[in-house]
């Protein structure tokens, strides 16, 4: 189909979209980049231009940046490793037949559907508090002492409850993935003489990598954005702070504009790099 | 596969797959639960299962003293609006690029799909203060705004994946038949889209029910939703599990109930299509 | 009624020309097909008469007035797709009915033209069922009749037989040419098989890369082909085509021979090969010879219970010489 006058249409009906779209990424991010050249501190009267790119430089050269940065790599390494090996595993074994398949499923999906201040608070206060939690518990159970997650393993504590809510969506990417895999292409395998290790190396772990890469990618995505979970546990204290909460505590809580919004731009370069590989195997899968 | 699955093996991978779900699951069902208790009983030493005096108290007490009724109202109001206008903008958006593509559909709907990449941190200051000079801050159409605006790549997205599965000798059928483009619509494109709708409906109003960044801090107390309510709770007085237990599971158990029945709408939505 | 004439059209998509400048004219009441190898315009040409695609230059003119401006709802055509386009969420008589709901016809004579279609098709029984519960032919047989309902001025079909199995096939084809005598509408056909032309067309147009090689009845293709292309498209198996030497002694650059024009012997003949392939089906046989000299070989039709088998060594030879075909260097004929 494709008539000039079905074109015309086409263009109208998709002008909204595209016009919102646009203004959304362009009025909010030229105001930031503005703001990324300006000396802006509201609380202490400050505002006048800065010094070139002075907001830039001492942004990167700040140690709470190299800081973030570690933190955000650690925070985002350490979600991905759990959900994407975990996912493989769950994965695997939820494909196996398996009496009321279906309720196992709902139930490795749940979490995926909670609201992150739930799942944060349930997590800091019913199960890691060293007094009242069920860790505790559990720790006093077999006579050691409690452990204190969220002021001796902050980090970790995060990590952790970040990766059970993503766990579901990475085991769901790559179940679907599981199932989409021919059988055909395993039965001429063992035909042809390959064991169920080699079958799994050969044919079901190439055919996972993509589905693996793209949870990946799109996982990323997501985890540099995290911010609820960090804001209702530790509020970014003891090493806990990432990139986006530190330009969020620059920008909202110190008031320090300029220097947030340098910030904020160098976020957004970082996270377009990412973009770039996802679009990219996205693109790949338009073309069939 | 037809091959004799042993018994065994079976009984063996079922026992290990439900130990895990029931893991996973554990501290939904573990918040469920507590909210049923006192808070003496919540944070008793040890900690019972199940055999406990089961009350409702603290829903009452969360329900009424809290004005959970407000926060619940307003997470209402802002998931359902901001996919109902997503809706709106995206279905002739879909359309346009399933059934008229272009040269440039292609890069059109990457770059679209591009601008949910963004972190969201990037925009926030600016956000802020387009909303206070405007007057919208902490309003109800300024957080429909956002969020429409944070979900639209998405809603279009599966729009688009779903009205490509409509053959299109089908539509062209009802223009020889006769149709022009309001009947078009109306006869044979909505009722083969309904399904695909209704799944794009029911992922973006969960999405925008869980979003905690915007409506954290574009809202202080008239339109605060349920993410801010709960998050109230991270500095409490007293005791307050229990309490804690029933606000939760209040506002988790609509999304848990509509997010069991869209996990392959998540599959699609979510991965843009590159897992299938 | 059923007249339509295009003038000079032609359809690029983008810097790519499928269909060069085109001159046709189709007379009411005939059934006229196109064929032509996969890629050689004949869907595309249909999609431009029925108003699908727009041309990119030149006139479609439908009973005489100028078409080429005028939306595929307005044409007055029907058309019958290939994967029959059934809309899947409405019954049998909802379907076959649409058309004449967008035509704003009243219920109670709409009611009465769906069961007259469906009596014709022998739908009667399925009107209430979804498209989903029908076989493929009973498909087939909706989608022409919501065509029919519209009382066309031609009906468009779009190689409707390519999803059915073998047997089905043939009963559509004679029923499609029962419908078209009962009807007496202008029928535009577009299939890739040559037998389906050869049985139901009363004009044949033969399509490739875009350009009509010929134009004309069944028989006039057999007997007459304009070139090398419609000699070999039309009649299966393919002619015989060999060009050097023996071709030169008929005065042509290539010659063809029909293989139910050629006869083989074991004594002598114009050409020497050894049986390839012998394929023995009863009613005829095919002999694939390997004749040195002949990239191709030669095939050869002969009786049913003929003694030749692979292997075996023959002489091949035209019938007489007025089965010859000649082309000059160009292909075309002489």
């Amino acid at each position: 189909m494709a008539t000039q006058q079905s074109r015309s249409l086409a263009k109208l009906m998709n002008a909204p979209a595209v016009l919102m779209l646009l203004l959304w990424m362009l009025v909010p991010l030229c105001m930031t980049i503005y703001f990324s050249f300006l000396d802006y501190r509201p609380l202490r009267g400050v505002y006048e231009w800065a010094d070139g790119f002075e907001n830039y430089s001492r942004f990167l050269s700040s140690s709470s940046f190299t800081s973030s940065v570690m933190v955000t790599l650690i925070m985002v390494g350490g979600i991905l490793a759990i959900t994407v090996i975990g996912g493989v595993f769950l994965a695997m074994l939820l494909d196996q037949p398996i009496w009321g398949q279906g309720i196992v499923r709902i139930l490795v999906i749940a979490p995926f559907f909670v609201m992150p201040t739930v799942s944060a608070l349930v997590w800091k206060n019913m199960f890691m508090n060293p007094v009242n939690g069920l860790f505790a518990y559990i720790w006093k159970f077999f006579g050691a002492q409690p452990v204190d997650w969220l002021s001796q393993a902050p980090l970790f504590s995060i990590i952790w409850i970040v990766s059970w809510q993503w766990l579901p969506f990475a085991t769901l990417i790559l179940l679907t993935a599981f199932q989409s895999l021919d059988s055909e292409q395993l039965e001429a395998a063992e035909i042809d003489g390959a064991n169920s290790v080699s079958r799994f190396f050969y044919i079901a772990l190439p055919h996972l990598s993509r589905a693996i890469t793209v949870v990946i990618l799109i996982q990323t995505i997501f985890l540099l954005s995290i911010f609820a979970e960090i804001f209702v546990t530790t509020n970014g204290a003891f090493g806990t702070r990432s990139l986006t909460y530190l330009v969020y505590q620059r920008v909202l809580e110190s008031q320090n504009i300029g220097l947030g919004s340098a910030g904020g731009i160098i976020a957004v370069i970082l996270a377009n790099i990412v973009a770039l590989f996802l679009m990219r195997a996205v693109g790949k899968n338009l073309d069939r | 596969m037809s091959r004799a699955i042993t018994n065994r093996r079976k009984t063996i991978t079922t026992i290990a797959a439900w130990t895990i779900g029931l893991l996973i699951f554990f501290p939904i069902m573990w918040t469920i639960l507590t909210s049923f208790k006192t808070e003496a009983e919540a944070i008793a030493d040890p900690p019972s299962l199940l055999l406990f005096e089961w009350t409702t108290e603290n829903y009452g007490v969360v329900f009424e003293r809290s004005n959970y009724a407000k926060f619940l109202w307003n997470s209402i109001i802002i998931a359902v609006g901001s996919t109902l206008v997503g809706l709106l903008i995206a279905i002739p958006s879909a359309w346009s690029m399933a059934f008229v593509p272009g040269r440039r559909t292609k890069d059109v709907l990457m770059w679209m799909l591009s601008t949910k990449m963004m972190p969201a941190v990037g925009v926030l200051y600016p956000i802020v203060i387009l909303a206070r000079n405007s007057g919208l801050f902490d309003t109800h159409f300024l957080l429909v705004l956002v969020l429409m605006l944070m979900n639209l790549p998405i809603i279009i997205w599966m729009l688009y994946t779903y009205f490509k599965e409509i053959p299109v000798d089908i539509l062209e059928a009802a223009r020889m038949d006769g149709a022009n483009l309001k009947s078009e619509l109306i006869y044979v494109l909505a009722p083969m889209a309904l399904p695909g709708i209704a799944s794009t409906m029911l992922l973006n109003i969960i999405l925008a029910w869980n979003e905690a960044f915007w409506t954290l801090n574009l809202t202080t107390v008239d339109a605060a939703p349920l993410t801010a309510f709960i998050a109230s709770y991270s500095s409490p007085e007293g005791l307050f599990y229990a309490k804690l237990s029933a606000a939760s599971t209040m506002a988790i158990a609509p999304i848990l109930i509509m997010g069991w029945f869209s996990q392959k709408q998540l599959v699609r939505g979510l991965t843009f299509g590159a897992v299938k | 009624m059923g007249n339509i004439k295009l003038t000079q059209v032609t359809k690029s998509f983008g810097d790519v020309n499928v269909i060069p400048p085109l001159d046709l004219e189709i007379n009411d009441g005939e059934f006229v097909v196109f064929v032509g190898p996969s890629g050689c315009g004949k869907s595309t040409l249909l999609r431009l008469i029925a108003g699908l695609e727009d041309v990119t230059s030149g006139n479609i003119a439908i009973n005489g007035e100028d078409a080429t401006n005028i939306p595929p709802a307005k044409r007055g055509l029907a058309m019958v797709f290939q994967s029959y386009a059934l809309y899947p969420h409405m019954s049998v008589r909802k379907n076959i009915g649409f058309p004449l709901k967008m035509a704003g016809m009243d219920k109670a004579e709409a009611e009465k033209k769906i069961d007259e279609a469906a009596a014709v098709l022998n739908l009667t029984d399925y009107l209430d069922r979804r498209p989903g519960q029908l076989s493929g032919g009973q498909r087939q047989r909706v989608a022409i009749g919501r065509a029919i309902v519209r009382s066309p001025d031609a009906f468009l079909f779009d190689e409707p037989l390519s999803n059915l199995d073998a047997a089905l096939r043939v009963n559509m084809r004679l029923e499609i040419s029962e419908l078209h005598q009962q009807l007496k509408t202008t029928m535009i056909y577009v299939t890739h098989d040559q037998v389906e032309a050869m049985t139901m067309a009363d004009k044949i147009v033969v399509l490739q890369a875009g350009n009509i090689e010929q134009v004309g009845s069944p028989i006039e293709l057999y007997k007459t082909p304009a070139n090398k292309f419609v000699a070999g498209f039309i009649g299966s198996p393919k002619m015989n085509f060999v060009t050097g030497e023996e071709a030169g002694k008929h005065g042509a650059h290539t010659i063809g021979v029909r293989p139910e024009h050629l006869v083989a012997s074991k004594t002598k003949g114009t050409w020497k090969g050894v049986i390839g392939v012998s394929e023995h089906l009863g009613s005829d046989t095919f002999l694939r010879v390997n004749v040195p000299g002949l990239e191709e070989g030669l095939v050869v039709r002969a009786d049913g219970d003929v003694a030749l088998y692979h292997g075996d060594e023959v002489y091949v030879s035209p019938q007489d010489t007025s089965r010859i075909y000649r082309f000059d260097k160009d292909d075309q004929a002489i």
